[in-house]
């Protein structure tokens, strides 16, 4: 016999574990965005440049060991015998360059539908060919260039892009799961049911927090799991602070969830109006895109919400490498804002749709 | 001192007089019926004796206690059915009562008993949402019994049935107060309060109009008993002849005998060997409902 605790926090987590559509929404398409601006933007490494050599091109064979390396890096070397053949397969777009050699001059056949490819396979061409010549002349090279990024190295795009996208599925399915909850209950007349049980009404709302934070710790162990097996994701030092954010960052958007629910008369009309509330948050909050660009006004609106304290905090501790320390003023704002919408949904609240 | 004394019950809704001066007393026990057409007032007076409502005047003693508000100790010896079906959304039959048993601090064994005893031993695993009307309806009467309550307030448990499934549930119903349990039901269905209920409020408009056995209601009017038979089995004016008849009616073929002395007539038809297509109908509490309001009953 389980306490009615920890049968309602069951009850309320099975019919959400069961529920496809909010499974869908919870983790799968959120994650769909991780993938989508982890992944595939983050391809800045050029691909490489396809080039087809026709015949014997002794520059390219006879390149020194360290050039050589450097060679293989910028182009995939595929080797034709039929000029016309390798011209043919530059102008469909399958290659890059066709390259042949007449005694010292080696000629590029390229193409110049993509004039920025072009550019970069000449310029790439030419600096093999002039170091070949510094080579060949046997002088040390008298200037050298040598190159380094401003950003750490290790920072990929997935490690920017995870906290605002965790934040973001967190706060949508708190506060989709809050409201649907409230109307579904008031619609089949469940809240008047337990009302008749001798059950306290905070057990019940302890149940449904209960569930609302496991279902987030979910999502965060999802995102953070998969983000580094999968997407190369490096957590810095203080990124166990991101759990207390999430808790907070959820019972905040629960109680917006709740007010969602306690405004609206039916089940549609509470998730419509959660959508309506989270969605453009996320995206003035900067879960999809960074708002360092955005104009001073959008800045001031972004910073009357909570998503975008939680979205900063996560990243101080998770990327930035900030402290610990640096996620509390957030969390007794999260929590704040929770316990005030709480209040006003409480206000707003009907047991009965009519 | 009865299970249930409801004392000049009053609530309005805006303008809406919903229940207008209630009065009555349910005994332990009783299986006790509230009749009443749709927005009569019945589920509304039910949610004030259960304590779901204050009520703007009046006073309600559940068990010798006011329901309102609301005491776990006093919640613990009733048990309730609401008009809808009040589930978890996907969960089983199974889990569904055990969830009501944790709620009630009753073990999963009664829980499985009451699920084998409401015939639903073989939907356990079946989502509520994929039950038929009949199954869902009895798995809220074994929710609301599982902590074997001392008083059940069953709130049209047949509404939506088709007639087979109502009469399936009756068995059940008729069941539940054996053991001493004081039963409140409602329902729109007059031959429902007929069948079930030891004795049947009528209730219209916000109003008790009657309160009686459903026997003692029909009597109440002394209304005629019909006797109706087939074509040709007797002419009108051979009828009028009949020792007893008061009106004898032609209706779609038949004719119809209108007599407060359906014994006599009978005997008389009898021995003229003119029982063809015979059929005796008596008043109902149909016909009580058109006696107290003037108005046909329209559920």
């Amino acid at each position: 016999m389980s306490t009615p605790f920890v049968a309602l926090a069951a009850a309320i987590l099975r019919g959400f574990l069961r529920d496809k559509a909010s499974l869908f929404f919870a983790v799968v398409f959120p994650l769909m965005f991780l993938v989508l601006f982890g992944a595939v933007f983050d391809d800045t490494t050029a691909d490489k440049i396809e080039l087809i050599e026709v015949g014997e091109v002794s520059l390219l064979d006879d390149l020194p060991d360290e050039a050589q390396a450097g060679f293989v890096d910028a182009f995939e070397v595929a080797k034709g015998d039929d000029l016309g053949a390798a011209i043919g397969e530059v102008r469909a777009g399958d290659a890059d360059v066709a390259i042949e050699q007449q005694d010292q001059s080696v000629i590029a056949h390229y193409t110049e539908t993509d004039q920025v490819a072009a550019a970069q396979t000449l310029g790439t061409l030419n600096a093999f060919v002039d170091g070949a010549n510094v080579a060949a002349s046997g002088q040390p090279p008298r200037f050298q260039l040598s190159v380094e990024p401003v950003e750490d190295e290790s920072l990929a795009n997935i490690d920017f892009v995870t906290p605002g996208l965790l934040g973001w599925a967190v706060a949508m399915s708190a506060a989709f799961g809050a409201a649907a909850t409230l109307q579904g209950w008031r619609q089949t007349k469940l809240l008047r049911r337990l009302q008749l049980a001798p059950v306290r009404t905070r057990t019940i709302v302890g149940a449904r927090v209960v569930t609302t934070l496991l279902v987030a710790f979910g999502q965060t162990a999802i995102f953070l799991g998969l983000g580094s097996a999968a997407f190369g994701l490096n957590l810095s030092g203080s990124w166990p602070m991101a759990i207390p954010l999430v808790a907070a960052g959820a019972l905040c958007f629960m109680a917006l969830g709740l007010l969602a629910g306690a405004v609206t008369k039916t089940t549609e009309g509470a998730v419509n109006m959660a959508n309506f509330l989270v969605l453009p948050m996320a995206f003035l909050s900067g879960s999809f895109f960074p708002l360092e660009g955005a104009p001073d006004w959008l800045q001031v609106i972004s910073k009357a919400l909570p998503l975008r304290h939680m979205n900063d905090a996560m990243l101080d501790v998770m990327v930035r490498g900030q402290g610990p320390s640096a996620a509390f003023p957030t969390l007794g704002l999260l929590l704040a804002f929770a316990v005030v919408m709480t209040l006003v949904a409480a206000r707003l609240f009907r047991w009965e749709t009519t | 001192m009865g299970a249930i004394e409801v004392t000049n019950l009053r609530l309005a809704y805006g303008e809406l007089q919903a229940v207008d001066g209630v009065s009555f007393e349910v005994a332990e026990g009783e299986f006790f019926g509230i009749l009443g057409p749709n927005g009569a007032g019945k589920t509304t007076t039910l949610e004030m004796i259960e304590g779901l409502r204050q009520p703007d005047s009046g006073d309600v003693r559940l068990l010798g206690q006011p329901p309102w508000p609301r005491k776990d100790k006093l919640l613990a010896r009733i048990g309730v059915q609401l008009q809808a079906s009040s589930f978890f959304e996907r969960l089983t039959a199974r889990e569904q009562i055990h969830t009501f048993a944790a709620l009630y601090g009753v073990g999963r064994g009664p829980a499985d008993d009451w699920l084998e005893r409401v015939g639903l031993a073989g939907k356990a695993d079946t989502r509520t949402e994929d039950l038929s009307g009949g199954q869902t309806q009895r798995l809220s009467i074994a929710c609301a019994l599982i902590h074997d309550p001392e008083v059940v307030f069953l709130d049209e448990p047949t509404a939506g049935l088709d007639p087979q499934a109502r009469r399936n549930l009756w068995d059940l119903l008729s069941q539940l107060n054996e053991s001493g349990r004081t039963v409140v039901l409602t329902t729109h269905y007059m031959d429902e309060a007929d069948t079930l209920a030891d004795r049947v409020a009528i209730m219209d408009r916000g109003k008790i109009l009657k309160l009686d056995t459903p026997a003692a209601l029909v009597r109440g009017l002394a209304a005629p008993v019909h006797i109706s038979l087939g074509p040709g089995q007797l002419s009108r004016e051979d009828a009028s002849t009949i020792r007893g008849v008061d009106e004898a009616t032609e209706e779609g073929g038949d004719l119809v005998l209108s007599t407060r002395t359906p014994a006599d007539v009978l005997t008389q038809l009898a021995s003229t060997d003119r029982l063809d297509g015979l059929q005796v109908k008596a008043a109902t509490l149909e016909d009580v409902f058109l006696d107290a309001t003037g108005r046909e009953y329209r559920a």
